[in-house]
């Protein structure tokens, strides 16, 4: 049984459906890239995988022992957070809380657990550090360590990459890559299409043309060629 | 000066001013620190007006209490207003004039229309800026207060890391398993719990600034969200007490004389803030 199975899966705002009739499945293991236009609904396809939104129709399906809570997440920043006045280790931790219930303090696995992943992600000298002082990509790593702490098996990710400089940029992918060599399961959303190519394993492309599959039946697919084309030919203007 | 104030402390009616005074301004300064960083900075003033229409329709109905009616129907705006936060068709700063504006109105003409004294503009000038009401608390006035203080802050204490959680993230706090609905629908009790205690001393007008100034300040001192909830907790108690002695002293109101200190404790964290944290922009 697969990670997550999609079926037959409706998303949109309002019973306005963008997309329709979505299958895939994802296995332990996978780096699964989603691409596609803006406004095709990536976004809202990962907030539906983490139960943030209903879906208009079909199904998700759990499996492999994986737990509801057990997603981790690495959303895309928002402005409250960018003068948030909490420190590196407060953060870090609060990814912890599902592991708590109801329990109003973390305990001391939890805090080591914390104090593993921001070693892992390279930031422990930041630990008593302001969040809102650190750069763009220390924050992402800051924000990926807690993502960290919530799972040990899949990494949802929402552009991670976006307004970081190019070799920040590389960095992060560097990171992610070995995190997924590591056994972690990544689903990420990008619209940095050479990166998907190069790093992921499965593509979902979405939009008037829904495609799933390898990564290199991708590259030989239709849908796959024409949006290549466009998305270099569109660089290529800028 | 001391002989004065020790004069004055002889009066159980001032200690009373003075331990509910502090209480309220310390459950206020706590969950500051949420409102002003989930961008909610306004809701205490928009609760505040409709505790004023609530009381107007409270003092109808000729309750000794009127904490009764009063209490529900803030607990009830503020979950509708917090629910406004989330995609819904009016937006929710215009949802918090719209609600807090009305209120004032009903309330004012409320208060026109039903006298309960011969002095309106009087009783509404008490409960817009608090007057002198802070001093003329009964025992059970100081009790309820003191309750419901422990009550506040143990529940802050207790839910102080989801708090923390929701505040700083709601959609990983929420796609974790956080149940984040339910954390906000505790904030917004606890603000109107704060409104409602906090309106005998500083009025409905002034209770937004027990909750956002010694927030602020401290977010210009420190940098992890605990030491600026502990700090906006001492500052906003120190301010409290000194604006009531000092109102004692001067004969000035009470209300307005805490908010002026903690304007002038602001202007300090401010100045201090830039030598403290120069590199910060």
């Amino acid at each position: 049984m697969a990670l997550l199975t999609i079926q037959n899966l409706s998303l949109g705002y309002e019973s306005r459906a963008i997309i329709e009739g979505l299958n895939f499945t994802v296995n332990e293991g996978q780096y699964l890239c989603i691409v596609g236009e803006n406004g095709s609904g990536k976004t809202t396809l990962m907030k539906t995988l983490l139960g943030l939104q209903d879906p208009l129709g079909g199904q998700i399906l759990i499996g492999d022992g994986l737990k509801k809570n057990e997603i981790g997440y690495l959303p895309q920043q928002t402005l409250v957070q960018r003068d948030f006045p909490a420190s590196v280790r407060e953060i870090v931790l609060s990814g912890c809380q599902s592991r708590c219930g109801l329990r109003p303090f973390y305990n001391k696995a939890e805090k080591q657990l914390a104090a593993d992943n921001m070693e892992r992600m390279g930031i422990t000298q930041f630990a008593n550090r302001c969040y809102r002082d650190l750069s763009g990509g220390q924050q992402q790593r800051v924000l990926l360590a807690r993502a960290l702490c919530a799972t040990q098996k899949i990494l949802l990710l929402d552009e991670p990459v976006s307004g970081l400089d190019p070799k920040v940029t590389a960095e992060m992918y560097s990171l992610i890559k070995k995190l997924n060599d590591e056994g972690i399961t990544i689903i990420m959303i990008s619209h940095d299409i050479e990166t998907a190519t190069r790093y992921a394993s499965h593509i979902l492309h979405i939009g008037s043309n829904i495609f799933y599959g390898t990564k290199d039946e991708y590259l030989e697919s239709e849908v796959g060629r024409f949006f290549l084309r466009n998305q270099k030919g569109g660089e290529a203007d800028d | 000066m001391i002989d004065k104030l020790v004069f004055y402390f002889q009066f159980p009616f001032v200690r009373y001013a003075l331990i509910v005074g502090v209480l309220i301004a310390m459950c206020a300064s706590m969950l500051g620190v949420t409102l002003v960083l989930k961008r909610f900075s306004y809701i205490g003033d928009g609760l505040s007006h409709v505790a004023f229409g609530a009381m107007a329709i409270a003092g109808l109905t000729n309750l000794t209490n009127n904490m009764i009616i009063i209490m529900p129907i803030t607990a009830l705006s503020a979950v509708l207003l917090l629910r406004t936060g989330q995609n819904t068709k009016i937006k929710g700063d215009a949802a918090i004039a719209m609600i807090s504006v009305g209120a004032l109105a009903i309330g004012y003409l409320i208060m026109n229309l039903f006298p309960s004294s011969s002095n309106i503009t009087g009783d509404v000038c008490t409960t817009l800026f608090g007057s002198s009401s802070l001093l003329t608390l009964s025992v059970a006035d100081v009790w309820t207060c003191v309750i419901l203080s422990v009550i506040v802050t143990a529940l802050f204490v207790v839910f102080y890391n989801k708090i923390f959680a929701v505040t700083f993230d709601e959609n990983f706090a929420r796609a974790t398993g956080t149940k984040a609905d339910r954390y906000n629908l505790l904030i917004a009790v606890i603000i109107a719990v704060i409104v409602v205690l906090a309106m005998k001393m500083v009025g409905t007008l002034l209770i937004s600034a027990l909750v956002i100034f010694p927030a602020v300040s401290a977010m210009r001192l420190f940098n992890s969200y605990r030491s600026v909830t502990i700090c906006a907790v001492v500052i906003s108690v120190v301010c409290a007490f000194a604006g009531i002695i000092i109102s004692i002293l001067a004969g000035t109101p009470v209300g307005s004389t805490i908010v002026a200190v903690d304007v002038v404790a602001f202007i300090f964290c401010y100045i201090a803030g830039m030598f403290v944290g120069g590199a910060r922009a």
